[in-house]
């Protein structure tokens, strides 16, 4: 059995998520020997019109990027979206909490009326094609897009937490960001990273995503115990995870 | 590409993302040039906008977004931005740690750029990915320092991108000194490896375009260091400095139609930064072997060819690790001490510039009481360099364009990645359309 063709592409975003496939520096030719990498702008000139896995970076801004992508969908047996840029918009959707005429304005000036200036309203991958398996995180951490690659080549179900940060957290028994007076957005985001910024003593600002099952009970205890509100998180909230509701 | 009746035309089409989706267009018939063009046509993400609104402790987070590879410069300048419009001071052991992980960031990004993009050019290849089976020793050496740039900046930021440590005010978390003994080794360990590095360079340096064009440089300077964090702005136009906070009168920037990011201009049409800026202007303050690499490639201020930004990384490289040494010097000598940021936000307005690798960047914020984001303005080393870039070409170009089409292609988008504008960007530029 030949190796599965694997293709790159990237959208609207930082790179950070490529960055860090380029980071797995030795690793990343074992990964390479397991796959035939078809098309990966960013190391290669290669292209290629024809492959088993499209792995995504970026969100949607554009109008052509809405063609471009959706192309690549019809092309690809397996789609995967890299990064919270792809899996939910990310960093990018906080342009959505504002008027796209006045955010140009602001930024262009007068300028803004330039057609290459155009911009619509960000949209993750799911948003406007099936995506079948997503690689949270702002950035990946490159040691779970590895299992992950591994496990779909091997034909099985890369398993991704489902409950939140809090748990990795308390394993690694680090003094709650809670107790120095500070939102933390552990209680409701997804785990994976090992809890890694309150790790370093910086709260979790939800990189990951919503957990599936964030244990509301537990989170909305911790809001009470240290005199904090639903409204104290959706501030931090709107960074990464867009304007989605706040989970009920 | 075709021919037809002496036409050339050139496009290296939509060839990149962020801070640098660049083309390159030629036109030109019977050997006469009619039309030269670097377009940007980045899909554009509007952070300036986006950070309005937002809480004085979520910026630097957000603005490290913008760039993978500059991650740390970004959340530097913008903590740098907010300490000044909040009037929050910071210990020496946060400024000497600050410029610590800046220089991890450094390690990453100029080994990325010397040893995975410009080392397959002058090797004649495409990717670093032949250069494994025919030059292995030079991969694993550059692999080897770009994973120390990694480690090194996961110790100091608590990621190797987009760093988690770093709060106005100071650090979220301490190395130990046992961490910063362990990684002043690994420096240590570093210079010959670097050393060899740069004797690969060297040894091809000759492939390096001669191509020179007089121009304006501009970055950071102090008069005592060669500054990548402090300091005023400094031009080889001219003796005297700017302050930081009147940086908009130095980038005067504007809009033009190739582009949607914004071009930048001072005493001339267009100016430089980056390496070879910072190279031309401070000189003089190099650590000892960042000196003696600058020697052996004979590389003197005031150097005017683009191409040798490339080597003014590399001396650069033994800069960052020279100084980063005398640094954990320092902060072993005084102890690390556990500090706890306490700072409560003020109403202001702010600017903060570092170096990035890739050039002078600038920050300026305005709070409101809360600490809550009304404007930003955020000038980005890629875009002073475009119009630069833009200069270049016209001039380059009608000397070369007799020659053969694809080594007209090659020698630009070798120009355009000596500037470095971005990983992506430069390797984009393999992905070549004939007309
Ligand atoms: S998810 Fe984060 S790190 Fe990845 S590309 Fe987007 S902004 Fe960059
Ligand atoms: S709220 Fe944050 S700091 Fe507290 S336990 Fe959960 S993840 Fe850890
Ligand atoms: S702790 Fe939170 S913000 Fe940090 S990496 Fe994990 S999910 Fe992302």
């Amino acid at each position: 059995m030949s190796n599965p063709r694997v293709a790159i592409f990237d959208f609207a975003c930082c790179e950070g998520c490529q960055l860090q496939v380029v980071n797995l520096e030795e690793d990343i030719l074992s990964l390479i020997a397991l796959v035939d990498p078809v098309e990966w702008r960013e190391a290669m000139s290669d292209h290629s019109d024809s492959y088993d896995i499209a792995i995504i970076e970026g969100s949607i801004t554009r109008p052509e990027d809405v063609d471009r992508l959706k192309t690549i969908r019809e092309r690809a047996k397996i789609l995967i979206a890299l990064g919270a840029c792809a899996t939910m918009g990310g960093i990018n959707k906080l342009k959505n909490n504002f008027d796209l005429k006045e955010v140009r304005q602001a930024v262009y000036g007068a300028a803004a009326g330039m057609a290459h200036l155009n911009t619509e309203p960000t949209r993750a991958l799911d948003e406007i094609v099936k995506v079948d398996f997503k690689v949270h995180g702002c950035p990946i951490d490159n040691r779970e897009l590895g299992a992950i690659i591994r496990c779909l080549i091997m034909g099985k179900t890369p398993v991704i937490p489902t409950y939140p940060v809090c748990v990795e957290c308390k394993k690694n028994e680090v003094v709650c960001r809670y107790e120095f007076n500070e939102i933390c957005l552990g209680p409701v985001t997804r785990a994976g990273c090992g809890a890694r910024c309150p790790s370093r003593g910086f709260w979790c600002f939800g990189c990951r995503g919503y957990a599936e099952e964030p244990n509301v009970a537990a989170a909305s205890d911790v809001m009470d115990h240290y005199g904090k509100t639903v409204e104290d998180l959706k501030s931090r909230l709107t960074l990464f995870v867009g304007q989605q509701e706040f989970p009920p | 590409m075709t021919e037809k009746s002496n036409t050339l035309n050139i496009e290296v089409h939509h060839v990149t993302r962020i801070e640098g989706h660049g083309n390159i267009v030629v036109r030109a018939k019977d050997g006469v040039v009619e039309k030269v063009e670097w377009q940007v046509p980045e899909a554009p993400r509007f952070f300036e906008a986006m950070v309005r609104g937002r809480s004085w402790e979520d910026i630097q987070t957000i603005v490290s977004r913008i760039c993978g590879i500059c991650s740390v410069s970004h959340s530097l300048a913008a903590i740098k931005a907010i300490e000044n419009a909040m009037g929050i001071q910071v210990s020496q052991q946060t400024d000497r740690l600050r410029i610590l992980s800046h220089y991890a960031e450094y390690m990453e990004s100029h080994i990325l750029h010397a040893g995975y993009l410009v080392a397959p050019d002058l090797l004649g290849q495409k990717s670093v990915v032949p250069l494994a089976a025919s030059h292995p020793d030079l991969v694993k050496t550059v692999i080897g320092l770009h994973r120390l740039g990694n480690e090194w900046m996961e110790l100091l930021a608590g990621r190797m991108t987009h760093p988690v440590t770093f709060k106005p005010g100071g650090f979220s978390s301490l190395p130990s000194e046992a961490q910063l003994r362990d990684l002043q080794q690994r420096l240590v360990a570093g210079l010959p490896e670097l050393e060899k590095l740069a004797q690969a360079v060297l040894s091809l340096a000759d492939r390096l375009p001669a191509f020179t064009r007089d121009t304006e440089y501009i970055g950071l300077v102090d008069g005592q260091s060669y500054t990548f964090y402090h300091g005023a702005i400094g031009s080889t136009d001219g003796k005297e400095t700017v302050p930081v906070r009147q940086f908009e009168s130095v980038v005067n920037e504007y809009v033009s139609p190739q582009s949607t990011a914004k071009w930048a201009k001072w005493h001339r049409d267009s100016y430089a930064v980056g390496a070879l800026a910072r190279f031309n202007l401070n000189a003089a303050y190099l650590r000892p072997q960042a000196a003696k690499a600058a020697k052996a490639f004979g590389l003197k201020p005031k150097n005017c060819n683009p191409y040798f930004n490339t080597v003014a990384q590399l001396v650069e490289s033994f800069q960052i690790v020279e100084h980063a040494l005398e640094i954990i010097d320092a902060v072993l000598a005084a102890g690390v001490k556990s500090e706890t940021p306490k700072v409560a936000p003020k109403a202001g307005e702010g600017t903060g510039a570092v170096e990035a690798p890739r050039g002078t960047l600038f920050h300026r914020y305005a709070f409101d009481e809360k600490g809550i984001c009304l404007k930003a303005n955020l000038c980005i080393p890629t875009n002073q360099n475009h119009a630069n870039i833009q200069k270049d070409f016209e001039a380059f170009v009608p000397q070369i364009i007799s020659r053969d089409p694809q080594e007209v292609r090659l020698l630009l988008e070798m120009l355009v990645r000596a500037y470095d504008p971005c990983v992506s960007c430069s390797t984009h530029f393999l992905d070549v359309k004939f007309v």
